[in-house]
């Protein structure tokens, strides 16, 4: 642990650490950013009404859109001269948000990414490869900062180059990997084609995020590289890498919570859900100078992860990213998202990860039809066989929804691919059934 | 041991002949088809003159296809010519999974194709009793006559 004194804190010190620190960043924001003060005056909030943590519900939300009306720098709290450095959103779902850091913030920062590092069980005798991108994008150079000041031997070679990356990984004797998980397998493979064995050389660690990634991949992760692969989470407009990252238990994804507040809400009713359940992620800054953010919306979706864990830190655990609430379905109030689906199908030999979620209504009930292209090497010959499949395939889906579900099977190929996002869902709720 | 096509099809108005009009149009010509189906889906078993040419074609125009080897059995074209060949492999405890028969152009011998458990036990049992089995040679030179 690069921290103990905050990461194992006692819980009760822990609150009234973030509840002071959330009263001294709302009265920060209310003076100094006017998109707060005329939301909240528009709200009838009163930011000197919050007293402790109890009183979160009340604040007003701050979403995506927030930050892109206040684009460049509307969403700072502090003047230019106390800003050193600029960043930006990398910019997947719409337009680019620009994020400012004081001195500061870096160097929170720093020790925040240190934490991750040390939770993949790194130290000073590291060498850590860092295959982030540097520049505008937050991963490369917050994960830079956290290597040097765990004390590792940093080598800032940033992502591409993949023949490079593995020369370096071999030559220098790199021991961690910081990459995002899909760049990570592909430099398992190029290795492989260049005739070197990632698992016969030092590394021992993969620190991974960015993107989305499944615990099948992570399987797969370690087992062609011949490493302990850990999760971590961040994102741009609450901090960029360092917000959240798994310890070596690899169950869940620490929160750093003396500087950052999560709260899990229900996307339809945004009423805070009890821990355990499933709903959208919302952080709340409590240290950041640059551009604090209140209740920020992430439209990541997870669920906190009761009971302690095993490493000693007591900081809560979120569970990995399982989806975007963009995607998210509601079926007879079950939240339902395709992503659950995808993991079930990729466990599944004979069947191909292309699927659709078909919903109608049967009378009042809602029906959910998952069509599953059978995989194009299956042998088609025996009913009995693409029976049992089909069974299959249902009970899976079954156990790990909650909610019964039909599955039909389709011809290889069928479902139409398409080169940006993939259509999943089509919602025939509305329409009049016949 | 013969080769049997065997093409996974959603129960959709006009899919059989979208698969028969692709084998068409590559000039392979069917022996015989025989269609299993569901509720929701199908799955079509043909013979016929080029089966690894139709493969390829199939796989190309998108459908789900694989390969199995089933028995064809040359039984005398007579009542009671089937029960025979039958009681013969039940006796033998081969167990018969699917079976269809179509009539050989020349009208003197019926054409049956058995998939079973265990085709060595079925072909050595099928010789003994002095039936004919069928080689790939034989079947797919067999002449049907242009309509």
């Amino acid at each position: 642990m690069y921290q103990p004194e905050y990461e194992a804190m006692d819980q009760g010190e822990l609150e009234a650490l973030q509840s002071e620190r959330l009263k001294a960043t709302l009265a920060r924001v209310y003076d100094n950013v006017p998109m707060y003060r005329a939301k909240y005056d528009e709200a009838g909030f009163d930011p000197s009404t919050v007293k402790s943590l109890s009183d979160l519900a009340k604040i007003p939300f701050t979403v995506k859109n927030d930050l892109r009306a206040a684009y460049p720098y509307g969403m700072f709290a502090v003047p230019m001269r106390d800003i050193v450095r600029l960043q930006a959103s990398s910019g997947t779902t719409g337009q680019v948000t620009v994020v400012g850091y004081t001195a500061r913030d870096i160097d929170n920062w720093a020790d925040l990414m240190a934490r991750t590092f040390a939770s993949a069980g790194a130290g000073p005798d590291d060498i850590v490869q860092v295959a982030y991108g540097y520049g505008l994008f937050t991963g490369g150079l917050g994960a830079h900062y956290g290597s040097e000041r765990l004390g590792c031997a940093t080598i800032p070679i940033s992502g591409g180059n993949t023949k490079r990356q593995i020369q370096v990984m071999k030559d220098f004797g790199v021991t961690v990997f910081a990459a995002t998980p899909s760049y990570a397998l592909l430099v398992g493979e190029t290795a492989l084609e260049m005739g070197i064995d990632i698992r016969d050389l030092p590394l021992r660690a993969g620190v991974f995020g960015a993107e989305p990634w499944s615990e099948n991949m992570r399987l797969q992760l370690e087992e062609v590289l011949g490493i302990k692969a850990i999760d971590i989470y961040g994102l741009s407009e609450v901090l960029g890498p360092g917000v959240a990252a798994e310890c070596e238990a690899q169950h869940g994804l620490h929160v750093n919570e003396d500087h950052f507040i999560i709260e899990i809400v229900d996307p339809e009713t945004l009423l805070p859900v009890p821990d355990g359940e499933m709903g959208e992620v919302v952080f709340t800054t409590i240290t950041k100078e640059g551009i604090p953010v209140i209740r920020y919306r992430t439209r990541d979706i997870s669920r906190i992860l009761t009971g302690k864990c095993s490493c000693g830190r007591t900081f809560r655990r979120m569970q990995r990213i399982s989806g975007r609430t963009d995607d998210m379905l509601i079926i007879r109030g079950v939240n339902v998202f395709p992503s659950q689906i995808e993991q079930v199908l990729t466990g599944i030999p004979g069947v191909a990860p292309h699927y659709q979620v078909v919903l109608t209504k049967h009378g009042s009930l809602d029906h959910v039809e998952v069509h599953v292209e059978v995989g194009p090497d299956f042998a088609f010959d025996e009913i009995k066989a693409l029976e049992r499949l089909q069974n299959r395939v249902k009970a899976e889906i079954v156990s790990a929804l909650a909610i019964s579900i039909g599955v039909k099977l389709v011809e290889p190929k069928s479902i139409q691919r398409s080169e940006g996002k993939a259509k999943r869902v089509v919602d025939l709720r509305n329409e009049r059934s016949e | 041991m013969i080769k049997q096509l065997s093409v996974f099809l959603e129960n959709n108005p006009g899919r059989l002949a979208e698969l028969t009009r692709t084998l068409g149009d590559a000039g392979i010509n069917m022996r015989a088809l025989m269609v299993a189906d569901t509720a929701e889906y199908g799955v079509v078993r043909i013979l016929c003159d080029t089966p690894d040419k139709a493969v390829s074609v199939l796989e190309g125009s998108g459908f789900g296809v694989s390969v199995s080897e089933v028995i064809a059995v040359e039984v005398p074209d007579r009542p009671g010519g089937l029960a025979d060949v039958l009681e013969a492999l039940g006796s033998e405890g081969i167990n018969v999974e699917y079976a269809y028969c179509f009539v050989e152009p020349s009208g003197t011998a019926a054409v049956d194709i058995f998939r079973v458990d265990d085709p060595a036990k079925a072909q050595t049992t099928l010789k003994m009793i002095g039936v004919r089995v069928a080689g790939a040679a034989d079947l797919y030179s067999i002449d049907v006559p242009s309509i």
